[in-house]
């Protein structure tokens, strides 16, 4: 009679490590929350004002602001390519700061060969970084 | 406040929504009065008397304009995408908040103790820059479309030193969990970062020898000049004077805040403060040692809790007065500092300290 009795036990304890979520992922929990809970905060804010400030609209005030003329053209206009340069830029580096990451982490551990090979890589990108900037891509003037 | 992740289950998630909320409260009353001290030292260095009405020395002043940002009319414009414009002070502010869930404010106090807090905040701050971005659109006006420009590139370019900086802190304490890195600091003031050329230099490194010292004393150099580089790269990310241009009045009036009024406009401002402290904090989590004394380790966490909170004032402080004393950069220089002298130095940085705990261990 015993054995039945293990046998769903087990299953029992297997369902839930199924439905258990890992402990890691519980860290992220309290965020959920607090992502919630300062939405809700900013939306009373928003509400508060909605519902206790008057409201009075009119042509002039809802025209976008433009030092009293009214706007020329629309604002969606043409940018400078550079903004765009830059944000290639950031994209570029930004990945290459994530994927430093493990190897910064274990550095004592990988020794002097794995800190030769991040500078391989390191070396790489500077390399590009060095032809942008003779490129002129850094230029602002 | 790990209780949360212990106690999974309805209990666990009550008492752990409660510890949020009060960490919440925190935030935006410390936020009150840091506001309140900004303007103050600001008046005082201009020899003003500054915000003195409302309340004994002006103490209620932001309250007081809490409530009027309230009672103001939330003005629309005609020509705005509704939603976007609704939606983009809403998510800087919940990128604001949400960045302080994973910053330990005294020892075990802590939202969500994560192992990997460094990389949780960067890209918490690196999101940022969408509420500007979203509010400059749609708020289909020039001045703010120009702001939301400037401040995107500034923000972003400087998020990459910001990194880099990051790095050479994780290169010493091997953890990208924010309470590790605070405790790797416990033993006095020589033994933080920013300062760690004195530990360095009395300890030595594991193998006794001199060059090994000497190395230590390089790298805590190194490590002071990272935090100066933090620091300036802090007040750029948060669009601090003297790096305020988006919002520089002469040019672009208010930059991507022009069409906003009332209760968006402060949750914009929440934001950016909310931002400048946790900036604060993080300079004082990375480099100064945390919740720990100058003379010793730090175990009550209400004592923690006060060091790590005056620490931050000190830090808000430093901000403060380069606010009253610096002019304003130069767009075409603020991108020349970011990108030719920040970013290879910091990337040098990483080089050099990468070696010294490679060949020598940490």
């Amino acid at each position: 009679m015993a054995e039945p009795n293990v046998a769903a036990a087990a299953e029992v304890a297997r369902t839930l490590e199924a439905v258990t979520p890992p402990g890691f992922l519980l860290d992220y929990l309290p965020v959920v929350i607090f992502i919630v809970l300062s939405a809700a905060i900013g939306i009373a804010f928003m509400l508060a004002s909605w519902l206790f400030a008057p409201s009075s609209p009119d042509p002039e005030k809802t025209s976008a602001y433009e030092c009293g003329f009214n706007a020329f053209d629309d604002a969606r206009m043409k940018f400078d390519v550079r903004f765009y340069l830059v944000a290639i830029l950031f994209i570029i580096f930004d990945l290459e700061i994530a994927l430093l990451i493990p190897g910064v982490i274990e550095m004592d551990a990988i020794g002097p060969f794995g800190y030769w090979s991040i500078m391989t890589f390191l070396a790489v990108l500077t390399v590009g970084f060095i032809y942008e900037w003779k490129k002129g891509a850094l230029e602002w003037e | 406040m790990q209780g949360l992740v212990a106690d999974f289950g309805p209990w666990g998630v009550l008492w752990g929504t409660l510890q949020i909320l009060g960490v919440m409260v925190m935030l935006l009353l410390t936020l009150a009065f840091i506001l309140l001290f900004d303007r103050k030292v600001w008046a005082a260095v201009q020899m003003r008397k500054g915000p003195n009405v409302v309340g004994p020395f002006g103490l209620f002043q932001s309250f007081a304009d809490f409530l009027k940002f309230v009672f103001k009319e939330i003005v629309i414009p005609a020509g705005a995408n509704k939603t976007v414009f609704i939606l983009a002070p809403l998510l800087t502010l919940v990128l604001a908040f949400v960045a302080w869930a994973v910053v330990p404010i005294a020892p075990g106090w802590v939202i969500s103790d994560m192992n990997v807090g460094i990389l949780y905040i960067l890209a918490m701050s690196s999101l940022g820059v969408y509420g500007i971005i979203m509010g400059g659109w749609a708020s289909n006006s020039k001045y703010p479309f120009l702001g939301s420009l400037r401040s995107a590139a500034q923000m972003v370019s400087y998020e990459v030193s910001i990194g880099f900086v990051l790095i050479t802190v994780l290169l010493l304490v091997g953890s990208l969990n924010l309470t590790t890195i605070v405790n790797h600091q416990q033993a006095g003031i020589w033994d933080w970062h920013a300062f760690s050329f004195l530990g360095n230099a009395i300890n030595g490194t594991e193998d006794g020898s001199l060059f090994g010292r000497l190395f230590g004393v390089v790298v805590g150099l190194i490590m002071f000049a990272m935090l100066i580089i933090f620091f300036i790269s802090a007040l750029a990310e948060t669009n601090r004077p003297p790096f305020d241009l988006p919002e520089a009045e002469s040019e672009l009036v208010a930059g991507y805040q022009v069409e906003y009024s009332s209760t968006p406009y402060l949750l914009f401002m929440i934001g950016e403060y909310l931002n400048i402290v946790l900036m604060c904090a993080m300079i004082a989590i990375l480099f100064l040692g945390g919740w720990h004394l100058p003379w010793g380790a730090v175990e009550d966490p209400f004592l923690g809790f006060l060091v790590l909170y005056i620490k931050i004032w000190l830090v808000f402080f430093m901000f403060a007065m380069v606010k009253a004393i610096v002019p304003r950069y130069r767009y075409d220089q603020l991108m020349r500092l970011g990108w030719k002298i920040f970013l290879p130095t910091s990337l040098a940085a990483v080089a050099v300290i990468g070696g010294y705990v490679a060949y020598f261990g940490r």
